[in-house]
C-alpha cells in the first residue's frame, strides 16, 4: 500500500528533514506503526478524491468568471441543480461509507488491546511516574526507568498505569499511544521488526518536567536480550522504598536498571488509589524544578 | 486574633510577592505592558474627556449594534495578546531543540494555557457573539434581540472573565493544564497555585454569559423575525446563528458542570476528578468534550454563514443550493454532539466504541464537503470581485479542505494513536479554527465595518493583511503537519531531535508573518479612521447588498427600521432594489418603544469580576459581597417599571425622510468603483 501511494506523500517526502525522517509514524519500525500508516495514506488518497477538484475548480472559477470580463456566462439568479446535488453529496456520502468499512476493520485490528498474531509475547508493566518511566520485566524480575530494551521480532505486551497525573505512553516509532492513569491499567501490544535504538516518550503535558519525560527503546536481537537481562539481574533491587524515592517529582538523567522486583509491586501502585484514604506517596509538586 | 489571621481574613492567599516583578524578564515585561496599556487607555479618555460619553453612550447600552461592536473590542484586545503568546511559544520551540530556549517550563505551561484559554473563550466566543449580535437582528427586520437586558449581562460577564485574565497576566500565576484543564493534572495535589482557579472562574463567567447569549439568539430568531420572513426565507448567517445559538444553549451547561465539580474538588475537598477516594478523570474528559466538541461547532458555524454571505455579494449571484447548506448545518449541530470521544479515542476503551465514534466523525465530513461545494457553485458562473473579504473567503477554501483532509485522518482510531498529542493535531485544529473562524471573523469585520460605522475599510492594507495572514498561517502550520507524523508532540519546552530545527524556524517565520497580519489589520483600522470621509458610504450599500441590513443609512439609527419591512424572499433588500421599492417612501410611521440605558449590566459583570477574582484568591469576604451584587443586580433590575423609552414618529420619519431624500439625490455606482472615493453606498440599480 505504501508503495502505491508514495506519489501522493511525494511532496512532502521531498522536502528535508522527512525524507530521513528520524522518528514518528512516517518512519514505522514495527507492524502497528507500519499498519497505521498505511491506513493513513490509504485514507489521503480516498479524501483526495474530493480534495483535489477544489483545488482545480476554484483557481479555474476565479479566473473564468473575474469581473470585468465580458465573454464568460453570467447568472446571478442560478441557484440549483438537481444532477450537481446528486454529485455532491453523493461522492462524499459513497467515500465516507468506504472509509467506514475501513475504520471499523482497521480499529479492531489495530485495537492496542488485542494482542498480536505472532510468538508469545514478552510481558512489560509500565508505570508513568513524574517525569520518568519504570518498565517492570515480571518474567525477568527486572526493572529499568528510562530505558526499554526489547527484543527484537517478538512481540510485546505492556501494561500501563501511572502514579502522578495522566500520562500518555508513545514510541513514535513502533506505533501509537495509550493513556497511563492513576488507579486503572490500561493495555498496549506492540513489536519492533528491526533492530535498533529509538525514542520514547510521555505525550501528555503533566508539569514542568514533561519534556524530559522521555526513555530510549533498545531494540535487540533474542540472545543480546538475554544477555542484558541476565546480567541485569546483578542490580540492586526494586522495593517499595526505591520506588517511593522514584515517585518524587524529579526528572532522571541516565537510565537506571534495578536487579529484582518486589512480586506485585505493579499492582501495588494501582491498588494504592482504592484504599478509600488518600493517597500516600505522591508529594505535591510546589517548588519542584525542572 | 494574631496579625496574621488578619492578614488572611482581609487578603485570603493574597501576598505582596504576587505583584510584580515577576520571576522572570518576560512575565515582568507582559505585566507590566498590562499595566501600562491599561493607564495609557485611561489616560487618553481623561485627556479627550470622554468618560461621560463612553459611559452614557457606550457602556451602558442595551443597543445590540453598540453591544456587538464592544464584543469585537475584546475580541481584538484579547487577540492581540493571544497572537503574541502564540509569536512566544513558536520562539520558544523554535530555539529548544537540545537547548533551554527563551522561557522556562513553567512559564511555557502557561503560555500555551492562556493562548488556548484566551482564544477559544475571550477571542473567538466574544468575536462570534459581536458579529452575531450586529448583523441578526438587522439581517431579520428586529429591531434589537428578544432579551436586550439579559444580552448586556452577558457582554458584562465576558467582559469580567476577560479581565480576570488580565489581571492573571499581573497578579500571581495562570494555570499550566492547558486549556481543557484536565484534572488530576489540574487537581490541588499536582497544581497547588492560584493558577487553576484563575482559570476555572474565567471560563465559567464566560461560560455563563454564553449560555445567555445563546438563548438570546436563539429565541429572537424564533420570535423578532419580520412579518413574511418564514424560516427558509431567512440569510443563511441567520440559519447558521441559531444553529450556533442552540448548540451554545446546549454544550456550555456541560462545560459549567465540569468546572464546577473541578472548583468543589479543589476548594471542598471533594473527589470528583481526583487519583485516590473514588474520583475518575474520565468522567471529566467526557464533560469537557462533550461541551468542547460542539463548541468548535459553534466557532465555525457563524464563519460559515459569514463566508455563504461574503461569497454570494463578491460573486454577485445568489447562495447556490441555499436549502442544501441549510440542511449541511443543521446535520452538523446535530452529528456535532455525537463525537465527542474522538478526542480521547486512546483513554483505552473498546475497539466498538472507537469506532462508532471514528465513523460519526467522518460523516460530518459530508456536510461539511458539500457547504465547500455549494460555495463553489456560487461563484461559478458570478462575476468575482477580489475584494479583500472574498481574498480571505479564497484562502479559507484552499486551506479549509486541507484542514477536513487532516480530520478525516484524525477521525480514525487507529490513525488517531499515531498522532494524537501531535504537532500534527495542533496543525489541524488550527488549520480549521484559523481559516475557518478567525478569517471569517476578520472578513465579517471588513465586510459589515462600513454598515456599523459609516466608512469602508482602506482596502490596500486589506490585501496586505490578507497576504500576510494567508502566507502566515501556511508558513506556521504547515511544517507541523510534518513535524507530527515526525514523532513531534505539542506542549514541550523542548525537543531532543535535530532534523526538527528547519521546520520549526520556518514555523517560527510563520507565526512573524501573522504578527504582522495582525499589525497590518490595525494600521488598516488608523488609515481608515483618518480617511474616513473620503471611505464614507452613508448611503448604506457599499457592496451591492443581498439582504436587509443593507438598507438603511450607515450607521443604522438605533431602532434599525422605521417601519418593519415585509419580506418576500430570501434575499429580501435584493428584491426592494430590484423592484424599485428600497427607497420609496413608507406610508405612515409609528412611535418605537427602545430600551433605555441602564448601568446595571456594568454593575453585575464588576460583581462577577470581584467574585471571581476574590474566589481565585480565597478572599471569601470579597466573594460573597460579589455574588450578593451580581444578584442584587438583577432582583434590582426586577423592580424597574420603565425599562423602554419612546421615540416619537415625528423623530423617525425625520430622520428616514433626509435619508430616502439623499438616496434619491445620489448616483447609484457600479460594482468597478466599488473601491473607490465614488462609492457613497448606493448601488447602481441592476437589471
Amino acid at each position: 500500500m505504501r508503495r502505491v501511494l508514495a506519489p501522493a506523500l511525494a511532496p512532502l517526502l521531498l522536502l528535508p528533514g522527512c525524507r530521513a525522517a528520524p522518528d514518528g509514524v512516517i518512519a514505522p519500525a514495527g507492524p502497528v506503526a507500519a499498519a497505521q500508516f498505511d491506513h493513513l495514506l490509504f485514507i489521503l488518497a480516498l479524501v483526495l478524491i474530493v480534495v483535489v477538484p477544489v483545488f482545480l475548480f476554484l483557481p479555474w472559477v476565479l479566473w473564468r468568471y473575474r469581473f470585468g470580463r465580458k465573454d464568460a456566462p453570467y447568472r446571478p439568479d442560478w441557484t440549483f441543480s438537481r444532477p450537481l446535488e446528486f454529485l455532491i453529496w453523493g461522492v462524499p456520502v459513497v467515500i465516507v461509507a468506504v472509509l467506514a468499512w475501513q475504520t471499523w476493520h482497521q480499529t479492531h485490528r489495530l485495537d492496542p488491546y488485542r494482542p498480536l498474531d505472532g510468538t508469545a509475547p514478552l510481558r512489560i508493566q509500565a508505570v508513568g511516574l513524574n517525569w520518568k518511566w519504570l518498565f517492570i520485566y515480571p518474567e525477568q524480575d527486572i526493572a529499568t526507568v528510562n530505558e526499554l530494551v526489547i527484543p527484537q521480532g517478538r512481540d510485546l505486551a505492556l501494561q500501563l498505569t501511572a502514579d502522578g497525573p495522566m500520562m500518555s505512553f508513545m514510541i513514535p516509532r513502533l506505533g501509537g499511544q495509550i493513556y497511563a492513569m492513576a488507579g486503572m491499567t490500561t493495555q498496549m501490544h506492540l513489536a519492533a521488526d528491526r533492530e535498533g535504538t529509538f525514542s520514547g516518550l510521555n505525550t501528555q503535558y503533566n508539569g514542568p518536567g514533561f519534556a524530559q519525560q522521555r526513555f530510549r527503546v533498545r531494540s535487540v536481537s533474542e540472545a543480546e536480550f538475554a544477555a542484558w537481562s541476565a546480567q541485569a539481574r546483578s542490580r540492586p533491587p526494586l522495593g517499595h522504598a526505591a520506588l517511593a524515592q522514584l515517585a518524587d517529582p524529579s526528572t532522571v538523567g541516565a537510565p537506571i536498571v534495578f536487579g529484582s522486583v518486589e512480586p506485585g509491586l505493579f499492582q501495588s501502585v494501582v491498588a494504592k488509589y482504592h484504599t478509600g484514604k488518600q493517597a500516600p506517596a505522591m508529594a505535591r509538586i510546589t517548588e519542584a524544578g525542572q | 486574633m494574631s496579625h496574621l489571621d488578619w492578614t488572611d481574613l482581609l487578603f485570603g492567599q493574597l501576598r505582596l510577592s504576587d505583584f510584580p516583578p515577576k520571576g522572570n524578564m518576560i512575565a515582568t515585561f507582559a505585566a507590566m505592558l498590562v499595566v501600562v496599556a491599561a493607564l495609557l487607555t485611561a489616560g487618553l479618555i481623561t485627556w479627550y474627556g470622554k468618560w461621560r460619553a463612553l459611559w452614557s453612550e457606550w457602556l451602558t447600552s442595551l443597543d445590540h449594534k453598540k453591544i456587538g461592536i464592544m464584543y469585537i473590542v475584546i475580541a481584538f484586545v484579547m487577540l492581540s495578546r493571544a497572537v503574541i503568546e502564540a509569536a512566544l511559544i513558536r520562539t520558544q520551540q523554535a530555539f529548544a531543540v537540545n537547548a533551554a530556549g527563551v522561557v522556562g517550563a513553567d512559564h511555557f505551561g502557561q503560555l500555551f494555557t492562556t493562548h488556548g484559554s484566551v482564544m477559544i473563550f475571550f477571542m473567538a466566543m466574544p468575536f462570534l457573539s459581536g458579529v452575531i449580535n450586529y448583523v441578526l437582528p438587522l439581517q431579520i427586520g428586529a429591531r434589537d434581540l428578544v432579551f436586550p437586558f439579559m444580552n448586556a449581562v452577558g457582554l458584562w460577564l465576558t467582559a469580567a472573565g476577560a479581565a480576570l485574565l488580565m489581571a492573571s497576566l499581573v497578579i500571581g500565576e495562570f494555570s499550566t493544564g492547558g486549556w481543557s484543564g484536565y484534572p488530576p493534572f489540574t487537581e490541588l495535589a499536582y497544581s497547588p497555585g492560584e493558577g487553576v482557579d484563575y482559570w476555572i472562574w474565567a471560563v465559567t463567567l464566560s461560560s455563563l454569559g454564553s449560555t445567555l447569549t445563546g438563548i438570546n439568539f436563539a429565541v429572537t430568531i424564533y420570535k423578532k423575525r419580520a412579518p413574511g420572513m418564514d424560516l427558509f426565507r431567512m440569510p443563511l448567517f441567520c440559519w447558521t446563528a441559531l444553529c450556533t445559538a442552540i448548540l451554545m444553549i446546549f454544550a456550555m451547561p456541560p462545560l459549567t458542570v465540569a468546572t464546577g465539580l473541578l472548583a468543589l474538588d479543589r476548594y471542598a475537598g471533594f473527589h470528583f476528578f481526583t487519583n485516590a477516594l473514588g474520583g475518575d478523570m474520565m468522567n471529566y474528559a467526557n464533560l469537557f468534550w462533550l461541551f468542547g466538541h460542539p463548541e468548535v461547532y459553534i466557532l465555525i458555524l457563524p464563519a460559515f454563514g459569514i463566508w455563504s454571505e461574503v461569497i454570494s455579494t463578491f460573486s454577485g449571484k445568489r447562495l447556490y443550493g441555499y436549502s442544501s447548506l441549510v440542511f449541511a448545518t443543521m446535520a452538523i449541530a446535530v452529528l456535532s454532539f455525537t463525537v465527542w470521544l474522538h478526542h480521547f479515542f486512546t483513554m483505552g476503551q473498546g475497539a466498538n466504541v472507537n469506532a462508532a465514534f471514528g465513523i460519526a466523525t467522518m460523516t460530518i465530513g459530508i456536510p461539511t464537503g458539500v457547504k465547500v461545494y455549494d460555495w463553489l457553485l456560487t461563484m461559478y458562473r458570478g462575476r468575482i470581485r477580489l475584494a479583500a473579504p472574498m481574498l480571505f473567503a479564497i484562502t479559507f477554501l484552499l486551506c479549509f479542505v486541507i484542514g477536513g483532509l487532516t480530520g478525516i485522518i484524525l477521525a480514525n482510531p487507529s490513525v488517531d494513536f499515531a498522532v494524537h498529542n501531535s504537532l500534527f493535531l495542533v496543525a489541524h485544529f488550527h488549520n480549521m479554527l484559523i481559516p475557518g473562524t478567525l478569517f471569517g471573523m476578520i472578513a465579517a469585520y471588513m465586510f459589515w465595518f462600513p454598515k456599523a460605522f459609516g466608512y469602508r475599510l482602506d482596502e490596500r492594507w486589506g490585501v496586505i493583511a490578507w497576504g500576510l495572514w494567508s502566507a502566515g498561517f501556511l508558513l506556521a502550520f504547515m511544517p507541523l503537519y510534518a513535524l507530527g507524523l515526525m514523532g513531534a508532540m505539542r506542549r514541550t519546552a523542548q525537543f531532543f531531535e535535530p532534523a526538527y530545527q528547519a521546520w520549526l524556524y520556518a514555523a517560527w517565520a510563520g507565526a512573524g508573518l501573522i504578527f504582522c497580519g495582525l499589525a497590518a489589520l490595525f494600521i488598516q483600522l488608523w488609515a481608515s479612521i483618518r480617511k474616513r470621509a473620503m471611505l464614507a458610504v452613508p448611503l448604506g450599500d457599499p457592496w451591492d447588498g443581498h439582504s436587509l441590513e443593507w438598507w438603511g443609512p450607515a450607521p443604522p439609527p438605533e431602532w434599525n427600521f422605521p417601519v418593519i419591512p415585509k419580506v418576500k424572499e430570501t434575499e429580501a433588500f435584493m428584491r426592494m432594489k430590484r423592484e424599485g421599492t428600497a427607497y420609496e417612501e413608507p406610508d405612515s410611521y409609528e412611535d418605537i418603544e427602545m430600551p433605555r440605558n441602564t448601568a446595571i449590566p456594568v454593575v453585575i459583570g464588576a460583581a462577577g469580576f470581584v467574585a471571581a477574582f476574590a474566589l481565585t484568591w480565597h478572599i471569601w469576604w470579597a466573594a460573597l459581597a460579589g455574588v450578593l451584587a451580581m444578584w442584587g443586580g438583577v432582583i434590582w433590575r426586577s423592580f424597574e417599571t420603565a425599562p423602554n423609552e419612546i421615540i416619537p414618529a415625528q423623530e423617525v420619519s425625520e430622520r428616514w425622510n433626509a435619508f430616502l431624500a439623499a438616496a434619491r439625490k445620489a448616483q447609484g455606482i457600479g460594482r468597478r468603483d466599488e473601491t473607490t472615493a465614488a462609492n457613497r453606498g448606493l448601488a447602481e440599480h441592476q437589471t
